[in-house]
């Protein structure tokens, strides 16, 4: 399967630096395609240093690109074309890591640090609403002293 | 010789960074004016010997010095002057110190304009800002001398990256780092300020100039990378959330969640301890994200220096810094203690959770970046954070950030209520609202991204309008016309910055949903439909430029059989670097542009040609344009301007307004 891809992949591949999505690769069904262009955005090219396998020029995306579509023909649904890419090459080439195990941390964090921050802030505006009004007359002696100074100058 | 003397300098420069650590924070401490005065001169002449030092690279740079290690990597004679100029900083060591050159020039001003602080913190600032200078120094000359000279010099240089061959990215790193560093100012300010032991209202008008400053030059710098991206990369992208651009973007989050906590401080008095440990925690931001380019440990596009002993420099300078400035927020912030007193519905309060959804949002970003990090050290799992993550993680914050926006920044400080704030906004409201809808019902059948951006944005834009007239208080239209040209101008700094964030969010949101792609092969000759255009290709040719090989096609972009504009897409190579770029040919328009990319040639005839329809593009420029005009704006404002020092009687004639 994968060593049919490959020599799929080098018989189609020009020698020159190809340039992401090649127009050979485009399925003729429009919606098929759109689907194939929405999950190479969400799969990470192995090699490339932070790029999608929609955006990359590296041969290995373009392989990815020709699997994902391969499997779309072939009647998977979006999620399981993502499960047979992560089977085969890990979990480093989803870009929107699964919420699930030790990732919840990282999906919830936002969520919690905003409601802790939000009862943080409740607690101080509380204490700001009922806080003693200062008087004009409350400064401090240093205070005095560089009013004074300043009024002076 | 010049670059001998460029290296001793930065030797000396070191020598007077230490200096001016030591004496000021010595002399403030015992009391000793003649001490604490030299904070000033030392200041200055450590940022004249940095000067100094990047004006000798910079020849070096110009005159093709190939002696020079740093040259050799980076330039090549046939390169075009601006990019030998701007290959100073293409690189690790000469982007480093341009960083220590925006550091003491920073330090320098804070000498230059600070002639109205208290003589101690004066002094305290001046002595923080040393350190940072010595740290900062002691790294370039430890781990990355520029001023490295070759035993036997080669007879041309490698040439500077091809991508960073571009005017856009000539500019793009001394805005981002005069940002990155500015934010240096307000931990000064901080540290200074939790080592005197008193924040007050002054302090806050103290500190937010040189905020806004630094949050106005990474408004641009980060825009500026931005666009850069949108044209260069070749496909329209014009934000990837990449490590590196993350690390710009915390320090803006907690810049733009520090200008609004220091007005509070500034006018009531409260948020102190808060507002200083932002003013930390953004300049650890800057650190960060220092640490994460110069490092290279999370590997992105940019990342063209990795050296884990230079990452580990830059770890120990965040540790000391961070570690020192909260060990003493922890000792000190007690005493700072709030005096405002305002009700739950109040300006004040919009401020908090206007700072609570920035400083989440900042932090959403952070976790997400160091996430493939922390799961690789703690499970061994190789795992990636990438733009769907943010889009689904961030966007909400900035949401709900733009609903809350035009009632926050409209109600009275103290005490206000909700019924009366709104009352100037519902028509507004009802009018976005409309809007959104109308534009939901004419675009059938697509997801409601855009719609809701659309009425999100024009909420903002007219609450900012609303927020304005309203400051004109009553009286005839004329009268108030008039006094609308008399507003502070942080008023309308204010409504131009919020109206800008307005923008920038409709515009990005209209890219996602609105652009169009078409990908195919066209013949020499071929006109091909594209949404609601023609676009013909007329040529293909190979075209030589100063040094590169470009395949440059011609092609013509039509409506309704009127010719619009010929564009020239490219496809360069860089012989030296051996490395193919794209330069995507764009017309650029008011509601849209049309970005033409030329592939290749195919095997049995025609070229690959990419066409993408990209709406609302320019809007994300003109919105952060905005924001940047509207902090200038507020930087101008009288109230605040830096330059307070130079009128010094009468800034002190008439205090806290």
């Amino acid at each position: 399967m994968r060593a049919l891809i490959l020599s799929l992949a080098l018989a189609l591949t020009p020698l020159a630096p190809a340039l992401a999505v090649q127009p050979d690769e485009v399925l003729p069904d429009p919606a098929l395609e759109a689907r194939a262009r929405e999950l190479s955005k969400v799969l990470r090219c192995p090699v490339c240093q932070a790029e999608n396998i929609d955006e990359s020029n590296a041969e290995l995306s373009r392989d990815l690109r020709l699997l994902v579509r391969e499997r779309l023909v072939e009647g998977d649904s979006d999620q399981e074309v993502l499960d047979f890419v992560v089977a085969r090459y890990g979990e480093y080439v989803l870009f929107k890591p699964d919420a699930s195990g030790t990732n919840l941390i990282l999906w919830l964090a936002g969520p919690a640090m905003l409601l802790l921050g939000l009862g943080a802030a409740a607690v101080y505006l509380r204490g700001r609403k009922s806080a003693p009004e200062p008087t004009v007359a409350g400064l401090s002696e240093d205070e005095r002293k560089r009013l004074a100074e300043i009024l002076k100058e | 010789m010049i670059v001998e003397l460029g290296h001793f300098a930065l030797v000396l420069a070191l020598a007077v960074a230490v200096l001016q650590t030591v004496v000021p924070l010595v002399g403030a401490h015992k009391r000793w004016a003649t001490w604490m005065a030299v904070g000033e001169p030392a200041a200055v002449v450590q940022f004249l010997l940095v000067s100094f030092s990047f004006a000798a690279l910079t020849y070096a740079f110009v005159t093709s010095d190939f002696s020079l290690s740093l040259v050799v990597m980076n330039s090549h004679t046939d390169k075009p002057m601006i990019y030998k100029i701007s290959g100073v900083w293409g690189n690790h060591e000469g982007s480093l110190l341009l960083w220590v050159l925006i550091l003491a020039l920073f330090g320098a001003c804070a000498s230059w304009f600070g002639g109205n602080l208290p003589p101690t913190l004066r002094a305290r600032v001046l002595a923080v800002q040393g350190s940072i200078g010595v740290a900062f120094l002691a790294f370039l000359l430890l781990t990355s001398n520029p001023f490295l000279r070759l035993a036997e010099p080669p007879l041309n240089g490698r040439d500077l990256n091809p991508l960073l061959q571009d005017p856009g990215l000539a500019l793009h790193p001394p805005f981002l780092y005069l940002g990155y560093v500015g934010l240096s100012m307000a931990f000064s300010f901080a540290v200074a300020a939790l080592i005197e032991g008193r924040v007050d209202a002054a302090w806050g008008r103290w500190v937010r100039p040189w905020t806004l400053a630094a949050w106005v030059f990474l408004t641009i710098g980060i825009a500026l990378g931005s666009w850069w991206a949108y044209y260069e990369l070749g496909w329209g992208g014009f934000w990837f959330w990449d490590p590196v651009e993350n690390a710009s973007f915390m320090p803006w989050l907690i810049a733009a969640a520090l200008l609004h906590s220091a007005i509070v401080v500034e006018k009531r008095e409260a948020l102190k301890s808060w507002t200083i440990l932002l003013a930390i925690v953004a300049f650890g931001f800057s650190l960060i994200g220092t640490f994460i380019v110069r490092s290279g440990v999370i590997t992105s596009v940019h990342a063209f220096a990795n050296d884990p002993e230079r990452g580990i420099f830059i770890l120990l300078i965040l540790a000391f810094f961070m570690g020192g400035a909260l060990t003493l927020y922890a000792a000190r912030a007690k005493a700072m203690e709030a005096k405002g007193v305002f009700g739950i519905v109040s300006r004040e309060s919009a401020l908090v959770v206007n700072n609570i959804l920035l400083a989440v949002a900042c932090f959403v970003v952070f976790i997400g970046t160091i996430w493939p990090l922390v799961a690789e050290l703690l499970w061994d799992r190789k795992l990636s954070v990438g733009a769907p993550f943010f889009n689904a993680a961030f966007s909400p914050f900035m949401v709900a950030l733009a609903m809350l926006m035009p009632f926050g920044a409209l109600i009275p400080w103290k005490r206000a209520q909700i019924g009366r704030g709104m009352a100037p906004l519902w028509p507004v409201l009802a009018l976005s609202v409309a809007f959104g809808a109308l534009i939901f019902a004419m675009q059938t059948g697509r997801s409601a991204v855009g719609p809701v951006a659309a009425a999100l944005g024009l909420w903002v834009v007219l609450g900012a309008g609303v927020d304005l007239w309203s400051r004109t208080g009553r009286g005839t239209i004329g009268n108030r016309l008039s006094r609308l040209t008399r507003l502070p101008r942080a008023d309308w700094g204010k409504a131009t910055a919020h109206s800008g964030m307005g923008i920038t969010l409709f515009a990005a949101a209209a890219m996602h949903a609105w652009q169009a792609e078409d990908i195919r092969v066209a013949q020499i000759g071929e006109t091909f439909a594209f949404h609601g255009y023609e676009v013909t290709l007329n040529a293909v040719e190979e075209v030589e430029g100063p040094n590169y090989i470009s395949t440059m096609a011609t092609m013509t972009l039509a409506a309704n059989g009127r010719e619009i504009a010929v564009l020239q897409p490219e496809k360069r190579v860089y012989p030296v670097q051996a490395m193919p770029t794209t330069e995507a040919a764009i017309d650029y328009g008011f509601t849209r542009d049309v970005y033409l990319v030329i592939g290749d040639e195919q095997e049995n005839g025609g070229w690959a040609v990419r066409s993408y329809f990209k709406p609302f593009a320019n809007w994300l420029w003109i919105g952060s344009g905005l924001m940047a005009l509207g902090g200038l704006f507020s930087l101008s404002d009288r109230r605040y301007r830096i330059a307070a020092g130079a009128t010094r009687t009468r800034a002190m004639a008439q205090p806290a307004e």
